[in-house]
């Protein structure tokens, strides 16, 4: 059964306890800027790797999920209103039609039905 | 017929049943670089200390001529036995046997050495290896999935438990290593997704390889999804057994002391780690050696937001964790990942009565669109929650920056911090000095004849005034301002007499942190 004395007397494996970080001082930082102050220091891959901000184009119409184009109701040239059918978009089993929610002309269709699209994927274009 | 021969029978079962999948699938698992179930049993467990129950059981699958198939122990071995002399229930998936999938009676055996677990109120460690449910036995195989996650949310803060992933975890099964306490992953063997890699590519056609998608280093680097990353099953089973050495057994428990040791001085002295330069970023991880127990420091989540360390030490042979702001990484800053992280690891000290040491040193939070519309605020909201929330004796000692809502955030003593302790390095301010300077002189600075001179003037006279630890000592919400080396006596003192600390919490079913 457990005994709490024994495993006093355990010799456990040190794990990683014994990294050094000697060279610090050598090392070569990035700065970070945070409230005016610069700050020296690691970054990290997903910081670097983050998603900068792209501000909403109202003349862009992308996808907003993966999936395929089923059909395609507009082409480039094409006046459109709002609420008019843009594209069949099947993802997850679904279709799901966008409709123009600006009226305009169409300056160019990037896909074509049977297309796979990733999410925020350019398929229309305003003009 | 005779005993001897009743013997025989038995063993003859026994013998049939142990040799799980047959040589075949056994080479095939070994060629992997993998363990079977019952080695890696026996690796982690003490010698001779495992005991197998449900070695007979038989799958329940009727259709598909599955009732003609024998599948020994239904693909999954199930016991107790000790590690360190520590008690635990185990289970481990047999990969070996039908892919390790998982049937009715196959999740019936986990189901009932969980509840062994609950009854005797000692951890579970749960091997996973494992192609999913199986798909012949439909429904049943969800409805097993289903009862294996409601124990591991009843189970949560009672028990600890433990999640090896050793092999694919994929789909559903996911969860319940998702729902446990620590999840331990081993480099190219571990791999878990939700949607594995080819039906990414069907609907969505995106291309990824399941090791891109969701091995070992991605769920330790990226998705924060576990807790230990190990390069060898062996190497993950001395993890595994050095975090029991840190842990107790169950809620009402504490974990077991150790004969005390001084921090190993002529490598990690405070002096050596900590720079005078306030600009200068050191490792945390090195502070704390200089201060724990035998600087020995086992880190939890070392490689996902390592802009904060945090894990167990001893403190005087007792147990703490640590929750420290890495200047190293990031500055040391809060963002999304670096608050999940910290509050869940608090939350997991305060059910098993571990103590908290806080060290600060941080500038605030990370500024960015992609952290606002990540929901910094309901991330950064989870380690106010998490330290607020905490009643077991919470110490924090601030080394250097404690600024704005990064200062309160870090267990300050209006989260009630049982002591609050600075160094003579300690600036507490509502923000940096040049921050600060620039809007309170705002005025002084545009009109003056040289603005950049008077800047430089005032951002001098405000760190003057303000940049220090007597500020808020003058206010009480700094209990004693310490010299660096005196952290330890400090921590281990405040640690000791507030060992039988009660605290009285409003009466509630439980709260509604931000998750």
């Amino acid at each position: 059964m457990p005994n709490s004395e024994k495993s006093k007397s355990l010799n456990l494996k040190d794990i990683k306890s014994d990294e050094s970080h000697e060279g610090i001082e050598n090392e070569v930082f990035q700065t970070l800027m945070i409230e005016d102050v610069k700050y020296k220091t690691r970054l990290t891959k997903k910081f670097l790797n983050r998603k900068v901000y792209e501000p909403v184009d109202p003349k862009k119409v992308l996808s907003f999920i993966p999936g395929t184009i089923k059909k395609i109701y507009t082409a480039k040239g094409k006046k459109v209103k709002v609420g008019d059918k843009l594209v069949d978009l099947e993802a997850m089993k679904m279709l799901n039609t966008i409709f123009a929610y600006e009226n305009g002309t169409i300056a160019e269709v990037f896909v074509k039905e049977g297309d796979m699209v990733s999410k925020n994927k350019l398929l229309i274009l305003y003009k | 017929m005779s005993l001897s021969s009743k013997s025989s029978d038995l063993k003859r079962r026994m013998q049939e049943a142990l040799r799980g999948g047959g040589d075949k699938a056994i080479q095939k698992q070994k060629a992997t670089g993998k363990l079977t179930a019952r080695e890696r049993i026996i690796a982690l467990l003490d010698a001779k200390s495992f005991h197998e129950y449900d070695l007979f059981v038989e799958h329940a699958g009727r259709d598909f001529e599955m009732s003609d198939k024998y599948l020994p122990g239904d693909g999954v071995i199930t016991g107790t036995g000790t590690i360190n002399n520590y008690p635990v229930c185990i289970f481990a998936q047999d990969f070996t046997v039908a892919g390790g999938s998982l049937g009715y009676m196959h999740a019936k055996k986990i189901t009932k050495i969980m509840d062994h677990a609950m009854k005797l109120k000692i951890p579970l460690i749960g091997i996973n290896d494992s192609g999913g449910a199986r798909i012949q036995e439909g429904v049943n195989s969800l409805a097993g999935y289903g009862e294996i996650f409601y124990r591991n949310t009843q189970a949560s803060g009672v028990i600890p438990q433990i999640s090896v992933i050793l092999g694919p975890c994929a789909g559903g099964a996911v969860y319940s290593p998702a729902l446990t306490d620590f999840v331990f992953v081993v480099d190219k063997i571990s791999k878990m997704f939700i949607t594995g890699p080819e039906v990414i590519k069907t609907v969505l056609g995106e291309e990824i390889s399941m090791e891109e998608l969701g091995g070992a280093r991605v769920q330790a680097e990226i998705t924060g999804n576990v807790h230990f990353f190990a390069e060898s099953e062996i190497e993950c089973f001395e993890q595994i057994k050095k975090l029991c050495s840190f842990i107790p057994w169950n809620n009402l428990k504490k974990a077991d002391p150790f004969p005390k040791k001084p921090p190993r001085v002529r490598q990690y002295s405070l002096e050596k780690v900590f720079p005078t330069n306030p600009r200068q970023p050191y490792d945390v991880k090195d502070v704390i050696r200089g201060i724990c127990d035998d600087s020995d420091f086992l880190e939890v989540m070392d490689l996902f937001a390592q802009n904060i360390v945090i894990g167990f030490a001893r403190m005087n042979g007792y147990t703490v964790g640590f929750v420290a702001n890495q200047p190293l990484v990031l500055a040391g800053v809060l963002d999304v990942d670096s608050s999940d992280k910290a509050a869940r690891f608090i939350r997991y000290c305060d059910a098993f009565s571990i103590p908290l040491v806080t060290l600060v040193d941080l500038p605030g939070y990370l500024p960015g669109v992609d952290q606002e519309h990540a929901g910094v605020i309901r991330h950064g909201a989870k380690v106010l929650y998490a330290y607020s929330e905490a009643t077991v004796p919470k110490i924090t000692v601030i080394t250097r920056k404690a600024y704005g809502g990064g200062y309160i955030a870090m267990c300050s003593s209006h989260l009630r911090a049982d002591f609050v302790f600075a160094w003579p390095t300690a600036e507490i301010a509502v923000m940096g000095p040049e921050g600060a300077a620039n809007i309170i002189f705002r005025k002084e600075i545009t009109e003056a004849e040289n603005p950049d001179e008077m800047r430089k003037l005032k951002i001098k006279e405000y760190k003057e005034k303000f940049a220090n630890p007597f500020v808020a000592a003058a206010y009480g919400y700094v209990d004693a301002v310490i010299s660096p080396e005196e952290t330890r006596d400090m921590v281990i003192h405040a640690l000791a007499i507030s060992a039988d600390k009660k605290v009285d919490v409003p009466m509630k079913k439980h709260g509604i942190p931000p998750f």
